[in-house]
């Protein structure tokens, strides 16, 4: 493939995560403060993100087992974790977690859990659409 | 001040926040921001996107940490962006700490835009709030938060110098810098004002420009005119279109001046709990009408001037009375001191001149008590009543030749005071000209001045010549000497010592009553953190010890800031009234006949007379200083005394600023 072809094919990548609902304006965002100074910028706020929130999923994890639920915690827990997807752009990891915080409120413990794997799911989705989008990313910026 | 100044030049131009592209030479390059977020990955991209902005960014991801920066370094930092959630401090707990301690700017950030939390953080003071996840739009014009805050300060500044023979060159050169000159925005001001009247709120737009609401930057001086301001209209009747009034600043807003006056009322009341714990004596003199401020604890002899000095007590009882407390102390009972001596001091000489005339004195001062007073502690409380018209002027007395009876003393505090409030109150008493006129306020016992119906009674005291003299002295003190402003404050009105810093480390003070109030401890740091430019060491270690050192150097400027709203208040008042510099000082406004006012009584003189009397103050190096020093060095050195009591009964002097400690006991949260 030349190297038209993968930048198009990157362009397309990136677009169908736009359209798929997986990233939001806020990626573009990030995007845009990549410059000289920081020339993976995206890629570093991604994995940080990516290396951060496991411990708050983790946490939440943990206190989703316990009996009673302590809701208070939980939405603490997620209004953090929901501030961090929102600045990297993930969207549709940020939708579960609205749901989720709705649920605490609602002090609803089924549909927390439930929404609570959802997230992970999403979570785990996008990490990995975004770890491909990446190696494309650089993969193209070698050929340059 | 140069970044402000083109700043100040690229408002003119008329740009505005540039675009990330674009014009970006047009962004206050360089503004120093402190970014706090216990997000790793919003933290990064905020730096990212101040560093885009061609700020200068500093980040930290911890409140203490950046709270511990901000007070190593305080004029490290322009503006502070802070997130509302973080695990070790809640970001509004921060937001009342750097509005306080350093007032910088705070834009508060969340993921939470719900109205409640939004609106948590404006009225605790910040200046912005972003909702996550920010953009890179909303970082771009934050500058102008920095440059509102300046503009004001830089007006401030000029109304407060425009009658001060203080060199304010610099400042007015950066005034002059700034888009809206002074003239223009006291203009601005004075008509504003009187709409204000008609509608409090369209005037803030139609006032001087730049600020919509812009954080008002309560620097000392700022804060001393308001307390001023406060004093003079007593706590019961400050309200906020008041003291704006009295103020008369430009710039600054009614709800400038409520939010502030919030703030100082918690303020106060926390210090009255502790002022009650220290003297029981404040309930006596809330009644009394004319104690305006009742928190003198420790009152001796200057409570029994002020009682007299209020009407209270007829001259001679009052005379009797010192002179009974003064052969007390096991001075000259005389109530007639020599006179000579005295002059210097009714006569409103800088201080230095009294100092030097009581040279000798020094060690007997000091001695004598306390603050200037001289009056054994012995007093009973109930004499402590009025204090604060004599107390500066206590102050002032003390250091001089009071080597012989504290009567003396206070008979020339009384003087003074009374000159002092004659002066402010216009009073068409007493005809007597200077020079008489200190002569027979010398051999007056007391002078009443403290209230107009003080003045009244107090038919030796001539007013209006006397004016003009506290006018000159007030001045000539501020200029000359930059420790004086202590002095003047002390006695003129306590509350006016209690400078923003001082109020700043009280985050969340109760206040209820101004009347309890006892800025003694906060005066003795402020001024202490004042004096620590001029003063030598040595100074400091006499009563200050732990966390002095980083309290010196929280405030730098304290020093001549003090000294400036000295001068200020005198601007102020001199303006409206032809009232002498302590005007602001002294609770009773002139001629408010601010009966139930007598401004705070200098606690701090009460306190510290007690103290100093407690503690052997005879530091010889301290002393030496002391004569050749000006005024104020007393005034710390007691200051000193008296911080350190209440340090010790009080607060923790660990932080930076005692009351740091103090504060920070007091947050609850």
């Amino acid at each position: 493939m030349d190297r038209n072809q993968m930048n198009r094919q990157l362009a397309n990548m990136r677009k169908a995560l736009f359209d798929q609902g997986y990233l939001d304006e806020q990626f573009v965002q990030l995007e845009e403060l990549q410059d000289d100074a920081n020339p993976n910028f995206v890629e570093e706020v991604v994995t940080l993100f990516y290396r951060d929130s496991a411990r708050l999923i983790q946490t939440m994890d943990q206190t989703l087992e316990r009996n009673p639920l302590d809701f208070a915690k939980l939405d603490n827990n997620m209004h953090q974790f929901t501030g961090s997807c929102s600045s990297i752009g993930a969207k549709k990891v940020k939708h579960e977690c609205s749901q989720f915080r709705e649920y605490c409120r609602q002090r609803n413990g089924e549909g927390c859990r439930r929404t609570f794997q959802q997230m992970k799911k999403e979570y785990a989705i996008l990490k990995k659409k975004l770890e491909v989008y990446f190696q494309y990313v650089r993969q193209v910026a070698l050929l340059k | 001040m140069d970044f402000y100044t083109s700043q100040t030049q690229t408002i003119k131009s008329g740009s505005s926040s540039c675009s990330r592209g674009g014009d970006v030479d047009q962004f206050p390059t360089g503004l120093r921001v402190l970014v706090v977020d216990d997000d790793p990955t919003c933290l990064r991209i905020l730096e990212k996107m101040l560093r885009i902005c061609l700020y200068q960014v500093t980040k930290c991801n911890r409140a203490e940490i950046a709270l511990a920066l901000l007070r190593e370094n305080k004029n490290g930092y322009d503006i502070v962006i802070s997130d509302v959630h973080m695990p070790d401090m809640d970001g509004f707990k921060l937001l009342e700490h750097v509005g306080l301690e350093m007032d910088l700017p705070v834009i508060m950030m969340s993921a939470d835009d719900s109205k409640n939390v939004v609106m948590k953080g404006v009225t605790h003071g910040a200046c912005d709030y972003l909702i996550k996840p920010v953009r890179m739009e909303a970082l771009k014009n934050i500058w102008q938060h920095v440059v509102r805050k300046k503009k004001i300060e830089w007006k401030d500044k000029d109304v407060e110098q425009s009658g001060s023979v203080e060199d304010g060159e610099q400042q007015q050169k950066a005034s002059e810098d700034v888009e809206y000159s002074s003239s223009a925005n006291e203009g601005n001001w004075r008509s504003s004002k009187r709409r204000k009247d008609e509608d409090e709120e369209t005037e803030d737009r139609e006032d001087s420009s730049t600020l919509k609401k812009p954080r008002v930057v309560w620097s000392v001086e700022l804060h001393q005119q308001f307390v001023a301001a406060v004093n003079q209209l007593g706590i019961d009747k400050a309200v906020p279109k008041k003291i704006l009034e009295l103020m008369n600043v430009s710039g600054l807003t009614r709800e400038n001046v409520a939010s502030h006056l919030q703030k100082y009322r918690l303020y106060l009341r926390r210090l009255s709990g502790v002022s009650q714990h220290q003297s029981g004596l404040n309930t006596s003199f809330i009644t009394s009408p004319e104690a305006a401020f009742g928190s003198m604890s420790s009152l001796s002899g200057l409570d029994f001037q002020a009682l007299a000095a209020s009407g209270q007590l007829p001259a001679q009882s009052l005379a009797a009375l010192q002179a009974a407390e003064f052969s007390r102390s096991a001075t000259t009972s005389a109530i007639s001191m020599p006179i000579t001596d005295k002059r210097n001091i009714f006569s409103f000489e800088p201080p230095n001149l009294r100092f030097g005339n009581g040279h000798q004195e020094a060690s007997n001062n000091t001695k004598q008590v306390s603050l200037l007073q001289g009056v054994p502690t012995n007093m009973e409380p109930k004499h402590l009543a009025n204090l604060h018209p004599a107390q500066p002027i206590f102050g002032m007395n003390g250091n001089s030749q009071v080597n012989q009876s504290n009567s003396a003393l206070m008979q020339m505090n009384q003087l003074q005071s009374n000159r002092l409030l004659l002066n402010q109150t216009n009073g068409s008493r007493v005809p007597i000209n200077q020079s008489s006129h200190e002569q027979t306020l010398m051999s007056n016992a007391i002078p009443r001045v403290w209230t107009p119906k003080g003045v009244e009674r107090g038919t030796t005291y001539g007013h209006v010549s006397q004016g003009s003299s506290m006018v000159d002295f007030s001045v000539k003190q501020s200029t000359e000497l930059p420790g004086t402003s202590f002095p003047l404050l002390s006695g003129s009105g306590m509350s006016t010592l209690s400078p923003k810093p001082i109020f700043q480390g009280e985050v969340n003070t109760e206040v209820r009553d101004l009347r309890n109030f006892r800025p003694g401890y906060e005066l003795v740091n402020e001024l202490h953190l004042q004096k620590t430019p001029d003063w030598s060491p040595q100074n400091n270690r006499s009563a200050f010890h732990g966390s002095q050192n980083s309290s010196f150097r929280v405030k730098d400027d304290l020093h001549s800031v003090f000294n400036q709203q000295a001068v200020s208040a005198t601007t102020m008042s001199g303006d409206r009234k032809n009232v002498p510099v302590n005007n602001g000082f002294f609770s009773v406004g002139e001629g408010q006949n601010n009966t139930s006012n007598m401004g705070p009584v200098n606690p701090l003189l009460a306190y510290t007379s007690r103290r100093v009397k407690s503690e052997s103050l005879t530091d010889p190096g301290y002393q030496s200083n002391l004569l050749s020093e000006s005024f104020g060095h007393d005034d710390h050195y007691l200051l000193s005394a008296l911080l350190k009591q209440q340090q010790d009964e009080v607060l923790p002097v660990d932080n930076d600023f005692g009351f740091d400690g103090y504060s920070l006991d007091n947050l609850s949260s």
